[in-house]
């Protein structure tokens, strides 16, 4: 059984995050970069797949720039087996990443495919779903356990009342939830043989898909700082404020 | 967010722009290596001392082990964090690849450990002595013990202890006693008591292996009847199957003030007739195998004591931008916000000094991890001589100035948590007593002192002396070639002058004058010649900074080149000066403590 997984080059998880002075973005210039956490969970799935003799292959694909390949190194060194890089300059969309993956799979036709279920950077929660609904293959999103079973996998999703569980004929999309898995870390030996993985790179230009974007991002502002407090005199005017300044009362 | 261990973005700084560690690819033995692999392995490092040993750290210090008379007790979370660390590949990062090392560059193995020393304080120590253990073996052992014992060291099934120090034998090993009698096997019979020995006894391992200094009955007096051999917890068969245990009882444990997480141990060798013991190399030959080791023993103490500065800056950094108290000086409305304590004057020099000490220390050792390094890979054999020349001479101030002024900036870091610092839930006050250990062991300050002065600096006609100050001399042209440096370039000049003057002068006094006099105020050359290396690192960062300031810069990086121009300006504002004052004592061969009479006290 082959697997893939998408992953994504995102600012790493201990980077605080600036907004861009103009609004336009975050800031991404000279910060450490990572893979994704939820995509590294979904890497870790699919080795430990491998591991326990259910999957027989894992191919990591990236899209970006030239730099994503630090990323797809990463999964390399724990554990994928080979990757693909689409490379692009430009800043994709949740629905063109999702049309390349779909040429992708067509391509390499895994069994299953297992994407985080959303970037920490853009937070869209959407490629996997879409991704789903351009193959036609079958979803399990927020994954917290994923068992394969002949033809079909279990997956249990975190939902809003619980979990559920589904099953799936193969092949199919599952996206991964934070309690999937704890991923590991590389060993010093296979960050060595990491380098020597097949490493395919292919211009996402060659894909023959319009990839000009859906949504323009208008404006990115921080959150709000939170303003200093104020000493009330008495309960009553406490009661007052809440009711009248904060409206949390009635 | 808790405090970084580290600032990442130094440490590309220093790997990346100020030694150009990339360029190490170029280099046969680590043609398979790259940027990515580098920062692979630092990312590994910094996940195991996250996942691993920061979570242990307190209680590590806090539950010191303890010894019910049959064995050692250790909080059972130790082992599975050593175990996840040899695991990892990391303590064999910079062997062969045919000892199952990934023939890593040691200025990255260097920064992978600032992490796991941070995190993991000394824990790390039980692995890094088993490597150092491992290392002396290889060099100076037989086939037949390096068969037998480095290959369990090196897959971490062994430990491994150095088993210098005697009750009566500290720093002048030259009186130690312990003995050894020749077997009719070839194997001796050792006997003596050692004491400080870490990781004298724990069952972390399967065995444990103490290479121990004794003298052969009937060897000469001195360091020159000295001779190394291999004492192992547990005999072990040819087929390598552990076997009964050797003579060699743990008479106790000592109470540390730091370094907790590591057993320091009194060993009883031969109270039942004497244990075995394996000769390492020739006989009488054991303290210069040894010291061999010790020139890298040095930098690992400097590196250790440099990490534990960067912690406590961090942290305390950390802290300083959080922790809302007071207000300016010139704010006298008591209604107006609490400014958070970064903003205070006295809190930002306290965070200047750290920063000042704590990366020009981590800049240092890193040199010396680059030059130990070259030593042997560089591409001509001329480079590796000179590396080895640099590398010989500056051991001593690469082990001492961290060592001394590490322990200074914990001391600033406990100073600007204030109360917070002084009690045990903040780590500063644990950075500082792990770090006193550093001027003291592998050779205290004053013998690196008389190291320095004494050995180093007279040594082949000045031949270390020399290469150093051409390499002073070519930062302060490069300083001098930017205008706003050109100030800094000066003052490292004028104090390039007062070093010649002071060493001309010393090295004349030597042999005209009282030798125990002129040697009195030796640990104020090692101070003096240590500033001026430290303010020549600060200088070659600034002119890295300064021309990095040129382009156009994301903020982030404007900030970070700009506070890299202040520590440096701190550096020869409030430390570089006091050389002078260093110079004038050494000069005049001041006589204040040498002529001090024992019964005045």
């Amino acid at each position: 059984m082959k697997v893939l997984v998408p992953i994504k080059r995102v600012i790493d998880y201990n980077v605080k995050v600036r907004v861009k002075p103009d609004n336009s973005d975050v800031d991404l210039a000279n910060v450490k970069m990572a893979i994704n956490p939820f995509c590294e969970i979904a890497v870790e799935e699919a080795v430990r797949l491998k591991e326990a003799g259910t999957a027989t292959e894992v191919v990591v694909v990236s899209i970006g720039d030239k730099k994503c390949q630090e990323q797809i190194r990463t999964a390399l060194a724990l554990g994928a087996d080979r990757a693909v890089h689409i490379e692009t300059e430009e800043s994709l969309d949740s629905l063109n990443i999702a049309k390349l993956l779909q040429k992708l799979v067509e391509e390499e036709a895994p069994q299953l495919v297992i994407l985080g279920k959303q970037s920490i950077d853009s937070d869209n929660n959407q490629t996997g779903q879409m991704l789903a609904a351009l193959t036609g293959m079958p979803q399990g999103t927020f994954a917290s356990e994923v068992k394969v079973d002949g033809d079909k996998v279990n997956v249990t999703r975190e939902v809003d009342g619980g979990l559920q569980t589904v099953a799936l004929n193969l092949p199919a999309i599952v996206t991964t939830d934070l309690r999937l898995n704890e991923p590991r870390y590389a060993k010093l030996p296979d960050i060595m043989k990491a380098k020597r993985k097949p490493l395919d790179v292919k211009s996402a230009a060659d894909f023959g898909i319009d990839l000009s974007p859906r949504a323009n991002v208008l404006k990115v502002t921080p959150p709000a700082e939170r303003s200093a407090g104020v000493v009330v005199e008495s309960i009553d005017e406490l009661v007052e404020k809440l009711k009248n300044e904060a409206k949390v009362i009635s | 967010m808790t405090a970084p261990m580290i600032n990442a973005r130094d440490i590309d700084f220093l790997l990346y722009e100020l030694f150009d560690s990339e360029s190490l690819c170029n280099r046969q033995r680590y043609q398979d290596h790259d940027r990515t692999t580098f920062n692979e392995v630092i990312n590994t490092a910094k996940q195991i001392a996250d996942k691993h040993f920061l979570p242990i750290r307190n209680k590590l210090d806090n539950q010191q082990p303890t010894f019910d008379g049959k064995k050692v007790h250790l909080i059972k979370e130790l082992k599975p964090a050593l175990d996840a660390l040899q695991e990892s590949g990391i303590p064999s990062a910079t062997a062969d690849y045919e000892f199952n090392g990934m023939q890593l560059p040691p200025i990255i193995a260097n920064v992978a450990g600032a992490y796991l020393t941070i995190a993991g304080g000394t824990a790390l120590g039980y692995s890094m002595l088993t490597t150092a253990n491992a290392n002396l073996l290889q060099a100076h052992g037989s086939k037949e013990l390096i068969e037998k014992w480095v290959k369990p060291l090196r897959e971490g099934r062994y430990a491994g202890t150095m088993a210098m120090t005697e009750p009566g034998a500290g720093s002048g090993l030259a009186d130690l006693t312990t003995t050894a009698i020749k077997s009719e096997d070839d194997s001796y019979k050792i006997t003596g008591n050692k004491i400080f020995i870490s990781g004298g006894d724990h069952d972390l391992n399967e065995n444990i292996v103490h290479l121990v200094l004794a003298r052969i009955k009937g060897a000469p007096k001195g360091t020159k009847g000295i001779s190394l051999f291999v004492v192992p917890k547990f005999l072990v068969s040819d087929d390598g199957s552990i076997g009964k245990q050797n003579d060699v009882a743990l008479a106790g444990l000592f109470h540390k003030m730091g370094g907790r997480a590591q057993t320091s141990t009194a060993l009883s060798f031969g109270e039942k007739g004497g244990a075995v013991g394996y000769l390492v190399g020739e006989e009488n030959k054991g303290l210069q195998y040894m010291f061999h080791m010790m020139n890298e023993a040095r930098v690992m103490v400097g590196s250790g004591a440099a990490a534990i500065a960067v912690g406590g800056f961090q942290y305390s950094l950390d802290y300083a931008n959080n922790r809302p108290q007071g207000r300016l000086p010139s704010c006298k409305d008591p209604h107006s916000p609490m400014v958070n304590i970064i903003e205070h004057a006295d809190i930002k020099r306290m965070l200047l000094a750290q920063k000042a000490y704590a990366e020009g220390a981590l800049a240092l050792v890193l040199l010396g991890s680059q030059l130990s390094d070259d030593e042997k890979t560089a591409e001509t054999d001329e480079a590796k001589a000179h590396a080895h020349t640099l590398l010989d001479f500056l051991t001593p101030i690469i082990k001492t100035w961290p060592s001394e002024y590490g322990p200074k900036a914990n001391d600033f870091a406990i100073q600007v948590l204030g109360g917070h610092g002084y009690i045990n839930e903040h780590p500063v006050e644990m950075f500082y007593r792990d770090n006193r250990l550093n001027p003291i062991h592998e050779g205290t300050t004053c013998i690196q002192s008389l190291d320095l002065l004494a050995r180093k600096v007279p040594m082949n006609n000045m031949l270390g002396y020399k290469a150093i100050l051409a390499e002073f001399t070519k930062t302060i042209a490069a300083g001098n070639a930017e205008p706003s440096l050109a100030a800094y370039a000066n003052q490292l000049a004028e104090a390039l002058t007062t070093l010649n003057k002071t060493t001309d002068f010393l090295l004349k006094a030597m042999g005209t004058e009282n030798i125990d006099l002129v040697l009195a105020n030796s640990v104020q050359y090692l101070s003096m010649f240590g500033h001026i290396v430290i303010s020549w690192i600060w200088l070659k960062q600034a002119v890295i900074a300064s021309a990095a300031l040129k382009e156009e810069l994301h903020i982030n990086e404007q900030q970070f080149y700009r506070g890299k121009l202040q520590a440096m300006q701190y550096f020869y504002r409030y430390e570089l000066p006091q050389i002078n004052h260093w110079s004038l004592l050494l000069t005049t061969l001041d006589d204040t403590t040498y002529q001090m009479n024992t019964d005045w006290f």
